[in-house]
């Protein structure tokens, strides 16, 4: 008799690969061997992460189609199997995967839709934090706001696009009354973030797509200001601190202490 | 002052009122908190609220304070050979000691194994080494919770050549040797017995209902093996079987009234589908309790 161990090996690697006969061990009541009977359980492992992709990336599920997605789902099952028993979390690498898969070459904006999705999903996920009050910044200086940095609350998720991904996103899970998309796509980014119950996703021009990342990456106000304005010169700080600070997506801030000269 | 628990805390008997509960569906919470509907329990799948936080803590948060609560793992793969995930071991344990429910539950099965998670609750034979394993895992488990949890037995679609014991004893042996309590899942009976070819009242006869703590309910799909076999599917997406409820009935009138979870999973339906099978299993429950006092008045 096989130990346990040598056994549950070989019925795992069974699972993982369809060609694979189950062990002579796995017998129906008449004592042969089960091959029918053990696909339950492989069909079960398969179409259960399935399932679990197509509730995670529904846009991606409606733009590919029910086939095609369970087709490009199952490869991406057998390859990469959770990690964990926590399946909120599955599915972490499947616009990676679906940017490298040839036959999917013809849509450029289906990998950053699945980005958006997975942002999505984490920000649904993410701790919860108060939001910091925008009063708690009235005793700071004008001539020190530029030196403020902020700590972004953490459910918040940057997406940055070189298509119109958050146009073909929304479409593709609320679909809006118009059936058509912009006849000119651009560069599209999503901030996504969830400060009470729901997610919320923006879409940004680049310019505030790269104040976001710049405060993000720990920068002050000033300097993600001046990065913005390098890509989109009509960047406006204030209006754009304003919708931060009253969305409830800033947490913390704090003062840079300026470097000062020395000799 | 405070007083230290020694001994692992099991559910009290009336920790959970012998009536019916069901599983909690996303697309029933708002239902649940305007309408409070009159249930026993909600029961939960302990790796659904896994996530830091959102909009799954916040509704459970509400629901709890009006509802006892389940905690039903499915993820710790008590029956594998190697050790358990004690990351996820530790997350059960934070769950636990954030919501308190009034049980927790695993299952009689192995879902991970090599660092890769299955999500599918796959089958073990029944052996002395398997039981050795499963025993230890056990009390690992009631170790790091403090408590007692509930074992459930499996829908299986193969058995092992190697077995040495049947399924109910194996139950029992286990129940006693690592002190859990059981879950008995008359639909994974039903289907277990049928895909087995064997009784399900053998089986019930054989099985220790003094140690069941909980019963599930939940609808199988029909399918057939290459050799025109009925095969069942535990597939959780349609009522409960009318063989079901019979079988229920039978281990009512043995074993006495005990908390029973009607469980939908997939193709969920509207509320009020779900809420007259929760009434079906309530009424079973109240005819059985009625019985038993008019046993005790006559005794």
């Amino acid at each position: 008799m096989l130990p346990w161990a040598e056994l549950q090996e070989q019925l795992a690697a069974a699972l993982r690969d369809p060609e694979r006969a189950p062990p002579a061990e796995c017998i129906g009541p008449d004592g042969a061997r089960a091959t029918k009977r053990f696909a339950v359980y492989r069909n079960n492992v398969f179409a259960g992460l399935i399932d679990a992709l197509a509730e995670s990336y529904p846009a991606v599920h409606r733009l590919l189609g029910v086939e095609c997605f369970e087709e490009t789902a199952r490869r991406y099952v057998s390859q990469h199997l959770p990690r964990s028993p926590v399946l909120l979390e599955y599915g972490e690498r499947f616009s990676e995967f679906l940017e490298q898969l040839e036959p999917l070459a013809a849509l450029p904006y289906l990998a950053d839709v699945a980005r958006i999705e997975r942002a999505w999903l984490e920000a649904y996920h993410a701790p919860e934090a108060p939001a910091l009050d925008p009063g708690a910044l009235a005793g700071i200086p004008a001539h020190r706001a530029a030196d403020l940095c902020f700590t972004l609350h953490p459910s918040v998720r940057l997406v940055r696009s070189r298509s119109a991904a958050v146009t073909i996103w929304g479409l593709n899970v609320a679909p809006p009354p118009w059936a058509s998309l912009p006849p000119d796509p651009i560069a599209e980014s999503a901030l996504l973030a969830r400060p009470a119950a729901e997610v919320e996703v923006v879409c940004l021009t680049p310019g505030a797509a790269e104040f976001l990342a710049a405060l993000a990456g720990g920068l002050t106000l000033g300097e993600a200001s001046e990065r913005a304005r390098s890509v989109h010169d009509t960047f406006h700080l204030t209006e754009h601190c304003t919708a931060l600070l009253g969305g409830g997506w800033v947490t913390a801030a704090h003062l840079r202490r300026r470097r000062t000269r020395g000799h | 002052m405070s007083v230290s628990h020694t001994a692992p805390r099991g559910p009290s008997p009336d920790a959970v009122p012998a009536r019916a509960g069901v599983g909690l569906k996303a697309a029933h919470y708002r239902v649940i908190l305007e309408s409070r509907p009159p249930l026993g329990f909600f029961e939960v799948h302990a790796e659904n609220y896994m996530g830091a936080g959102g909009p799954p803590h916040r509704y459970l948060t509400e629901i709890r304070t009006h509802y006892r609560l389940s905690v039903h793992g499915v993820g710790l793969s008590i029956g594998s050979a190697g050790p358990l995930d004690e990351p996820h071991l530790r997350r059960l344990a934070a769950l636990v000691h954030r919501y308190e429910p009034e049980l927790v539950s695993e299952h009689l099965a192995w879902s991970s194994h090599g660092g890769a998670f299955f999500n599918d609750l796959l089958p073990l034979p029944y052996t002395a080494e398997t039981l050795r394993r499963v025993c230890e895992h056990l009390e690992q488990v009631q170790e790091h919770l403090g408590r007692q949890i509930l074992l459930e037995n499996p829908s299986t679609y193969v058995a092992f050549a190697s077995s040495s014991y049947a399924e109910a004893d194996f139950m029992a042996e286990v129940a006693r040797r690592s002190g859990c309590a059981l879950l008995l899942d008359i639909n994974n009976v039903y289907v277990a017995c049928t895909n087995q070819q064997c009784d399900p009242l053998q089986y019930l006869a054989q099985f220790p209902l003094a140690a069941v703590r909980q019963i599930h309910l939940a609808g199988c799909a029909t399918d057939a093996d290459e050799q025109g076999r009925a095969l069942l599917i535990d597939s959780h997406d349609r009522e409960v079987a009318d063989r079901v409820w019979f079988l229920y009935e039978h281990v009512l009138a043995r074993r006495g009234a005990v908390p029973t979870l009607i469980e939908w999973d997939q193709n969920v339906p509207a509320w009020d589908p779900l809420a007259a099978q929760a009434a079906r299993a309530d009424r079973a429950l109240h005819a059985c309790t009625l019985q038993d006092r008019r046993h005790v008045a006559l005794g």
